[in-house]
């Protein structure tokens, strides 16, 4: 039997690899994705006083700091029962989607920008930013790169720090949006909001011309036919911030939707020996082992999941891109994996354009943005859609707020389960004969990579070409081919 | 002349420390320039074997984030030490072991029951653990095993320099390196950032009474602060008095006390043992009993408040746990 290790150098502990098992015959006989990640924050969080959660569990994440600040924060509305001033709710709503659009607009440029901009067949040499610069021309990388500073600027504005912030609290904020403050944010959002746009119709210009992108997106090694789960508003409508969760069924019903706060009616985890991490499924359904279907617990989370699951979006512009997507891609739901990548720029200009909602909004000048917490605490739950997807922070503390209990489900363990379905399926449908080549190790990434992974968040950063390592061994383990791709 | 090389690091971090070095924007790009990066798994594919390929002492700077946390960081890190001329621990996991190091307050089993088998989510009745090596329809998983508790760099290699903070600004990395590039430098064991406390840089400071005198003391969340006055006079504990500068004071911008993620002051080792007497000395209460009192009435977490970033520096849980 052959071992296939591909290592991609990821940012959890610098081992989350994918091990391809290949028969006598060199047809894959399974293939797994393996995480080790476990700090023990839920364990840690234990005898901590509940206010500080929101700045201690942002550290389990450096590159989405904010969606933990956010889903903890919102967790302590509900563990002390105080409701925040509108005002207050605006300025959190306002700068959490300013840090969706910096965080969607790194990955899908630097990140996965390189495989549809420059081409999923360019030479490898190219399939990265310098690709980019190439093809829209180095104008464009800086005024990413501008347009990224101008928005952790806003981050640091309010929150504090950019990675780790501290405006949260029970209640409220730390501070109110003074009038030099909101000036920068509402100058910002304008170019955020151009910036969006124009990132929309490059992706239709480069990508959607292109049949066999088009093609590819469609193709079946990368489809799965699994549950999608996303906040949405009361009109079924995507929200990052705040609503309901809805899940729907792999033919587009809606399954069940539900308040965060009885997220243990509904989800459940598995756990495997060969990975840390847990695998989130629906509990109704049931776990069935890693197969998809409608009798599978299996479910997906993250951009594509949020569209798939919601009856659409709740600005104009993202709308539009909504319903082309649909009318695109054959109906609903799309269950194409590398749909994601153009969920994902539908999801950036839904962003800047609710920044550009709130920041207009007058209320969100006002000074009001604290109510002091009265009641007694005892249980808190809060959700939020991190970039990665439905992120839920569960507290349960004694009478002076003390935590007794945490209990965490992080937004791509929501996905985990369906990516081992991604890794599996592409292996088995590109590898034969126990043949292995660079443009393989390309297509198997593209499989994971739309999902924007948090262990792969590594390749947020510069220059963000993931790089990869497959190790063909024989039964023996010895090394007999390696293939490098840097 | 050849560039200076620099190899980069991270072992149990959250990402934060390379979003702060990416952060440097444009003195990114000039941070390339200047120097011939031979090691950054995050953006490069070198891999431990190139690494060991190297000479010893061949790489002029490393700069470790995290903590360690997993055998594999041990192994790679003392390979860095061995290959390099400088050792920066970078950030508040290197530098004290960080959030990840409030774990030590646990045993490693009582982490992995909970993860496991406890957590409310949870359905796991043949109670399956992630194993070291397991074997499924005949073939064989590895995964790397976790260490007992989680150390701070020093504790497990030599370490010429600090820069603190969770994560450091942009500017104390871009002010450290060039320093050190330009051939300025400090005494072995330097920390980087200011030598003052961060009390000497706060906006604040000017309304901060020569003596403070607290008759009770007040959690952040049950008082609406006047963000123009001194917090730790208004009642709420700040560690800005035994915390270093030099982080620009962005929690105190952003509304909100410092809790102390630069470390401790020069000369002081436990951070966190200052921080309880520095308290013991505003707090004007002389009867024991009534600040017992007080502190039991208001929910009191020394570990949290006082040793958030510091718990791997100090011995007192892991004798615990070793049974010495």
């Amino acid at each position: 039997m052959k071992e296939i290790v591909i290592d991609p150098i990821t940012r959890l502990e610098g081992h989350g690899k994918i091990v391809i098992k290949l028969d006598e015959n060199g047809e894959v006989q399974k293939a797994l994705l393996q995480i080790p990640e476990l700090r023990g924050f839920e364990k840690f969080l234990v005898g901590r006083t509940a206010e500080d959660a929101p700045q201690i569990t942002p550290r389990i994440c450096g590159v989405c700091p904010w969606a933990h600040h956010m889903a903890s924060t919102k967790a302590l509305d509900d563990l002390f029962k105080v409701d925040p001033p509108e005002p207050a709710k605006k300025i959190r709503e306002f700068i959490y989607n300013v840090f969706m659009l910096e965080d969607h607009a790194i990955h899908f440029y630097v990140l996965a920008g390189p495989d549809f901009i420059v081409g999923p067949k360019a030479p490898k040499e190219e399939r990265n930013i310098v690709g980019i610069i190439k093809k829209l021309g180095v104008d464009l990388v800086k005024n990413i790169i501008v347009t990224r500073k101008k928005l952790r600027n806003l981050e640091q504005l309010l929150g504090g720090k950019i990675t780790h912030p501290v405006m949260g609290l029970p209640g409220g904020v730390a501070k109110p949006l003074s009038e030099d403050d909101w000036k920068i944010c509402y100058e910002t959002s304008k170019e955020a909001l151009e910036f969006a746009k124009f990132t929309l119709e490059t992706f239709k210009n480069v990508v959607l011309s292109n049949d066999e992108y088009v093609d590819l997106i469609k193709s079946d090694a990368y489809t799965h036919k699994t549950y999608y789960m996303g906040l949405v508003d009361e009109k079924n409508q995507v929200n990052f911030y705040d609503g309901k969760i809805r899940v729907v069924d792999p033919d587009g019903n809606e399954y069940v939707k539900f308040d965060a706060k009885n997220y243990l009616d509904h989800m459940a985890e598995h756990v495997e020996p060969w990975t840390y991490v847990r695998f989130t499924y629906l509990k109704g359904v049931g776990w069935k082992g890693f197969v998809d279907g409608k009798d599978s617990g299996i479910f997906s989370v993250a951009p594509l999941a949020r569209l798939n699951a919601a009856d659409g979006m709740a600005t104009p512009m993202a709308q539009e891109a909504y319903k082309e997507f649909y009318e695109t891609l054959g109906g609903k739901p799309v269950h194409h994996t590398l749909a994601f990548h153009w969920a994902r720029v539908i999801e950036m200009v839904y962003a800047a354009e609710r920044m550009m909602e709130l920041i207009e909004d007058p209320d969100i000048k006002d000074p009001n943005v604290r109510k002091l917490p009265e009641a007694t605490p005892d249980v808190g739950i809060g959700v939020v859609e991190a970039p990665r997807g439905t992120l839920i922070h569960h507290y349960e503390t004694d009478g002076k707020g003390i935590i007794k209990k945490a209990n965490l489900i992080v937004a791509t363990q929501n996905n985990s389960a369906r990516m081992v379905l991604s890794i599996e399926k592409a292996a088995k449908s590109l590898i034969h004969g126990g043949k292995v080549d660079d443009g393989i190790l390309n297509m198997i990434e593209m499989a994971f990579r739309a999902y924007d992974p948090c262990h792969a968040c590594a390749t947020h950063s510069l220059p963000g070409s993931m790089p990869l390592i497959v190790r063909i061994y024989d039964k023996d383990d010895n090394l007999i081919k390696e293939i490098r791709r840097d | 002349m050849s560039k200076p090389k620099v190899a980069l690091y991270w072992c149990a971090s959250c990402g934060g420390c390379e979003e702060a070095t990416v952060d440097l924007t444009e003195r990114l790009f000039d941070l390339i320039e200047a120097v011939d990066i031979v090691f950054w798994p995050i953006a490069m594919d070198f891999k431990r074997e190139d690494l060991e390929k190297m000479e010893d002492g061949s790489i002029d700077i490393a700069i470790i984030n995290g903590g360690i946390r997993l055998e594999e960081h041990e192994e790679m890190v003392k390979l860095l030490r061995r290959k390099s001329k400088i050792v920066i621990a970078y950030g508040s996991c290197a530098h004290l072991g960080g959030i990840p190091g409030l774990a030590n307050a646990y045993p490693r089993e009582e982490i992995l029951k909970f993860a496991y088998e406890e957590a409310p989510t949870v359905i796991n009745p043949d109670k399956v653990r992630p194993m070291k090596k397991v074997t499924i329809d005949g073939m064989e998983f590895e995964l790397p095993e976790f260490l007992e508790y989680l150390k701070p760099l020093d504790e497990v290699i030599d370490v010429d320099y600090y820069i603190p903070g969770c994560p450091p600004t942009p500017d104390l990395t871009w002010e450290a390196i060039s320093k050190l590039l330009s051939g300025e430098i400090p005494p072995k064991g330097h920390v980087f950032g200011s030598d003052k406390s961060l009390c000497h840089e706060c906006p604040l400071n000017e309304t901060k009474p020569d003596e403070i005198r607290l008759e009770e003391l007040k959690r952040p969340h049950q008082v609406i602060l006047d963000r123009s006055k001194c917090y730790l006079a208004q009642g709420v504990l700040c560690m800005g008095p035994v915390t270093r500068g030099g982080c620009e004071a962005l929690c105190i911008k952003g509304g909100m006390p410092c809790t102390g993620c630069f470390g401790p002051l020069d000369g002081v080792y436990n951070q966190g043992a200052k921080a309880l007497s520095f308290l013991a000395s505003v707090i004007d209460i002389e009867d024991e009993e009534k600040y017992r009192e007080m502190l039991e009435k208001l929910g009191f977490d020394p570990i949290g408040w006082f040793f958030r970033y510091s718990l791997a520096k100090g011995m007192i849980y892991r004798k615990k746990r070793d049974g010495e």
